[in-house]
């Protein structure tokens, strides 16, 4: 077994028992990425050094006796999403190229704290527009498990390097699916915490209302124990949850007896993949025999998510990219005449093609004359989709589906289909607009080999609980030890 | 028709900016004055990532504010967004309230030629400002200070309840004297921190329907807000007449040429497109804070005038003076616990006290006085009990602006203290008048206009610390007047 | 619901973006499809519904009014296209 096919929990506890120092884990990264990245392209950016020499400090307080936390030392990578002092960010933008940010991210800081080394940035949608990874700036990733597919996204490049052991973890943020999703697709856990669970101070904002940080890793332990160092309030986020975390790993082998799991009959839609249903429906068979009881649920505005996640979504994403405009930091047009050419060529220029669509349908839906019809109405909309969870919430204590309708699809496959595209978060943006939590957990393959993730909903804050529930499958089946063939 | 015939209607909008240490969302400081840029972090500047973070002074200044004029202050407000793209504002909006600001329906009473008016205030609300940016000629290029970006405001509406431009020039000032007796602005309109924009339109007297508004912006001063009032007033008339229409449009007060020209007009109007701010929540406020800071509210500029007159006895005029100030009036609060005679003591305030004031060129203000009210006191009770002459309390006075002693200890030092011993002062008078036995002769023969020549003897010869009422009384005595 | 070229201009005027006559076409087309596709709430009864326009169980949180250290100059202009002494340069500004 290689060094990077280790969870970092077992790598953690090689650390601990001087078996390994994080400067090797470091190297194996490394070249570990050396070796596959120029296929897999999940890196935008990686830092060699500041790797190794978090490393190096990490095994510097490993010999003093004293690690700054259960992960010190284990090597893992962020999304272009979260700003890295002094390394630059660029939300995989043409107009943040060069931006070399003057602060850390909380989370960052969180993870610096605890002594992990950060490897580099990944590569993501464009501002997180998307679900294949494809509309970044920089060319897409590729999914290690299959490497015409796309590994999802927007987080895509986390999931992939994370699937092809470039790392051993690292962060996503989650919109409307974004964590969940890739994770589905590579094989992996991902978890979007409760809205307010992690910090979002110094994370690039894409949709403030509905942006969530949360982990991915290859098992559920390893989630949770990456959760646990970023899960707290933070004073720098008026929207920062001030609940204290419990202990992710306490509980997480107390099984699923006596647990009731929903299962929401709007989720089981024509156009699923016939192998995603088949095999979501297994998993919910196993959890029965496991000692739980499948309670059928009804989320009856389910189908008005999509359209409520494409008014709000790109509104208010339409004035949180309004501050790149050329003057302070970024892309600025160079040849423009006058302030109004300047700020209309460089975003012409620095945005793509889906941001721009983004912009103008969220600038649209709050012009004048139609934010009643559009904005307000989607956002009343919101309130009937977090009622049906709370009702749900009532009778179960979690909700199980299918993560994505279909498996990993091919790299350029629904590039002209948009709402093809859009419909690929069907699943998991409710959760989004609802703020509950929501995980992905690998339960199981299609005949040609491209995994498939169940998702588990939970309460509000109940992250713990549906830690255990994933974990309880994972005890069970060996799809979390299965490594892409990268 | 003539300009008589129409009815000018104003209403104002005030920004005034709050006296906090740092700004409504971030830590950085709200000095004035600053190198470009030196006041500014990531929050402030719009990096990517940040997030707004909400000063809670900025509520409590705008509850003090709600509550001092009479406004119902909302238990819940929310944050908005205002979209617009100027380089002076780096987030590429504005956080401000919009739909539910926290306090509603407030009013300002104002005098006018006609007594007491009462104007209706709409709104109140909270908000940040934006920065500056200054066109740099010599390389066409305009240069954006953050500086200002973030530092909080008060948005003061009223509603269109004034008349004429004397009448919104009687507002504002009413308006900024709450303000600054609150403590929540500096006053200050020539940096800025105390800004006004006009809403003008006019109508026919008689009618009820308001003619179309033209909007006036950047006016900073009483004086080019009665001006540009009173110019905008005469040019709607003169459109008016001539059967022309008015522009829904904002204007600009011109002032070197003393005239108002169009800034832009509806159809390239802002659509500023304004949301829920989802980086803030909405803002709740407990009743025991509203309770807390009515609690702190000072009495308020107008009332205060009214008990400076019934309870001090003092006219209108003094009272206004007193009472413009806060710490002036307190001071004179002070002092008249230890000295009785108000009005005499308000004389002090307006003549010497007033005076030194001033000479001192702002480096001394009436908070940072050496002496305290007791010692003036003590010094106007040594004038009443004839201990030291007027003349020589005034250069007393001036000691104790300066080093901050103790009136008796000054006129001791200075051996001020007048001579009130009818033996001492007789026995110089005898003295005096033996020495000028000529001059006495004449005196007696009726040049009665040298009576002051032997006052100024005695005084010289005692150094002018005769006591002058016993040195005259003496005087006429022994010429046997 | 048919988007307009014109009101396709207006929108990307608001927006800031200078748009190719491409790009206009092409998101007249695609704006109008995402547009139909989400019409499909106008069909529910949302009377008496409250929006939701934020997910936190955060309330108001308040920091106290102290100063903290502000950014260098430098630091803070350090990313900027164009500056002049402490100032951020922009092309020059007409109403
Ligand atoms: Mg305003
Ligand atoms: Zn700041």
């Amino acid at each position: 077994m290689a060094l990077t096919d280790l969870s970092m929990l077992e790598l953690a506890a090689k650390l601990a028992a001087g078996a390994l120092s994080s400067v090797e884990a470091t190297r194996a990264c490394l070249a570990r990425a050396a070796q596959v990245d120029g296929k897999v392209k999940a890196f935008l950016r990686l830092d060699e050094k500041g790797a190794l020499a978090a490393a190096e400090a990490s095994d510097a307080r490993r010999k003093a006796g004293n690690p700054a936390s259960p992960l010190d030392g284990v090597p893992i990578g962020l999304k272009d999403i979260f700003l890295t002092e002094g390394v630059e960010t660029t939300c995989a933008s043409r107009i943040l190229q060069g931006f070399i940010p003057p602060y850390d991210a909380t989370v960052v800081s969180l993870l610096k704290q605890a002594g992990l080394p950060i490897m580099g940035k990944l590569n993501m949608d464009e501002f997180a527009m998307g679900s294949s990874t494809e509309s970044s700036a920089y060319g897409p990733t590729h999914n290690p498990w299959a490497l015409d597919r796309t590994p999802g996204g927007s987080s895509g490049g986390s999931a992939a390097a994370v699937a092809a052991r470039e790392v051993f973890g690292a962060l996503g943020t989650d919109t409307g699916g974004s964590i969940r999703q890739p994770a589905a697709l590579t094989n992996l856990v991902g978890l979007k915490p409760t809205y307010g669970r992690v910090s979002r101070y110094g994370v690039i904002a894409f949709a403030s209302s509905l942006d969530q940080v949360g982990p991915m890793a290859r098992t559920v332990a390893d989630t949770a124990a990456l959760l646990q160092l970023i899960a707290r309030h933070d004073p720098l986020d008026s929207t920062s949850a001030p609940v204290e975390a419990p202990d992710y790993r306490e509980d997480l082998e107390g099984g699923v007896r006596g647990l009731k799991l929903g299962v929401p009959r709007e989720y089981f839609i024509d156009g699923m993949d016939p192998e995603v249903e088949a095999t979501v429906r297994e998993a919910l068979r196993d959890y029965e025999r496991m000692g739980a009881t499948l309670v059928e649920v009804s989320l009856p505005h389910t189908k008005y998510a999509l359209a409520t996640y494409y008014l709000l979504a790109p509104a208010e994403a339409s004035s949180n990219l309004a501050r790149y405009d050329g003057v302070r930091y970024g892309l600025r047009a160079k040849d423009a005449k006058g302030l109004r050419e300047m700020y209309g060529q460089t975003r012409e220029r620095g945005f793509g093609a889906e941001v721009k669509r983004r912009i103008m349908l969220g600038t649209y839906a709050l012009s004048a004359g139609y934010y009643d019809a559009y904005y307000l109405r989607a956002q009343k909309v919101r309130t009937l989709i977090r009622q049906d969870f709370s009702r749900a919430f009532e009778q179960v204590d979690a909700i199980l589906s299918p993560t994505s309708p279909v498996p990993a699809f091919k790299l350029g496959e629904k590039a002209d289909d948009l709402l093809a595209m859009y419909l690929m978060d069907v699943f998991t943006l409710p959760c989004n607009l609802a703020g509950i939590p929501g995980l992905s957990l690998p339960c199981g393959f299609t005949k040609s080999n491209l995994p498939i993730g169940l998702q588990i909903l939970g309460k509000p804050f109940d992250e713990a609980r549906m830690l255990r529930i994933a974990r309880a499958f994972e005890r069970e089946h060996d799809f979390t030890r299965r490594l892409a063939p990268v | 028709m003539p300009l008589s015939d129409f009815q000018p209607v104003i209403g104002l909008e005030v920004h005034a900016q709050q006296l906090t240490k740092s700004k409504i969302f971030c830590g950085c400081s709200t000095e004035f004055g600053a190198e470009p840029n030196r006041n500014t972090c990531p929050v402030c500047l719009g990096m990517p990532g940040v997030l707004p973070v909400l000063n809670q002074r900025v509520v409590e200044f705008a509850i003090r504010t709600g509550l001092a004029l009479g406004c119902t202050i909302k238990k819940t407000s929310v944050w908005s967004r205002k979209n617009y793209f100027y380089p002076d504002l780096p987030k590429g909006y504005q956080i401000t309230q919009y739909d539910q600001p926290i306090c509603e329906w407030g009013s300002l009473t104002i005098d006018t030629p006609e007594g007491e008016k009462t104007i209706r205030i709409r709104r109140i609300h909270m908000e940040e400002d934006a920065g500056k940016s200054v066109h740099d000629a010599s390389v066409g290029e305009s240069l954006v200070d953050l500086n200002r970006a973030g530092v909080p405001l008060l948005e003061i509406v009223s509603e269109p309840d004034l008349r004429s431009a004397d009448e919104a020039v009687e507002y504002l000032k009413a308006l900024r004297d709450v303000l600054v007796y609150l403590g929540v602005n500096d006053g200050n309109m020539e940096e800025g921190s105390f800004r006004c924009d006009a809403n003008v339109s006019v109508m026919r007297k008689g009618e009820t329907k308001y003619g179309q508004r033209v909007e006036l912006k950047n006016i900073n001063s009483f004086r080019f807000i009665k001006q540009a009032i009173e110019y905008e007033i005469a040019r709607h008339v003169e459109v008016i007449e001539s059967g022309g229409k008015i522009d829904q449009e904002t204007r600009l007060w011109d002032t070197q040429r003393g005239e108002t020209r169009s800034m832009r007009s509806k159809e390239e109007a802002h659509d500023y497109r304004y949301f829920p701010e989802p980086d803030l929540p909405p803002l709740h406020i407990p009743d025991a804070l509203i309770d807390q800071v009515a609690q702190g509210l000072p009495e308020l500029p107008r009332p205060k005038l009214q008990r400076f007159m019934s309870q001090y006895g003092l006219p209108a005029y003094d009272a206004k003076l007193l009472c413009a100030e806060r710490p002036l009036a307190e001071f004179f609060e002070a002092c008249a616990q230890h000295s009785k005679d108000y009005k005499k003591l308000s004389n002090w305030f307006q003549g010497e006290l007033a005076r030194l004031l001033n000479e001192s060129g702002g480096t001394v203000g009436i908070s940072t006085l050496k002496f305290t009210p007791a010692q003036l006191g003590e010094l106007l009770t040594a004038v009443e009990k004839g201990t030291i002459s007027n003349n020589a309390a005034k250069d007393v006075l001036g000691e104790m602006f300066r080093t901050g002693k103790a009136p008796d200890a000054i006129i001791a030092e200075k051996g001020l203290a007048q001579v009130s011993d009818t033996g001492a002062v007789e026995a110089v008078v005898d003295e005096v008048l033996a020495k000028n036995a000529g001059e006495v002769e004449k005196y007696r023969a009726g040049k009665k206009q040298i009576f002051g020549f032997f006052v100024g003897q005695v005084m010289k010869a005692m150094k002018g610390k005769g006591n002058p009422t016993l040195v005259n009384e003496l005087l006429k005595k022994k010429l046997g007047d | 619901m048919k988007l307009t070229i014109e009101q396709v201009r207006h929108v990307a005027n608001l927006a800031r973006l200078s748009l190719t006559p491409e790009e206009e076409q092409r998101y007249a087309t695609q704006l109008s499809a995402v547009l139909d596709a989400v019409a499909q709430l106008q069909e529910l009864d949302v009377s008496g519904v409250e929006p939701t326009s934020h997910a936190t169980l955060a309330s108001s949180l308040l920091r106290e009014d102290v100063t903290r250290p502000s950014l260098p100059p430098e630091k803070g202009l350090a990313n900027a296209p164009v500056k002049m002494g402490t100032s951020f340069a922009v092309p020059k500004i007409i109403e």
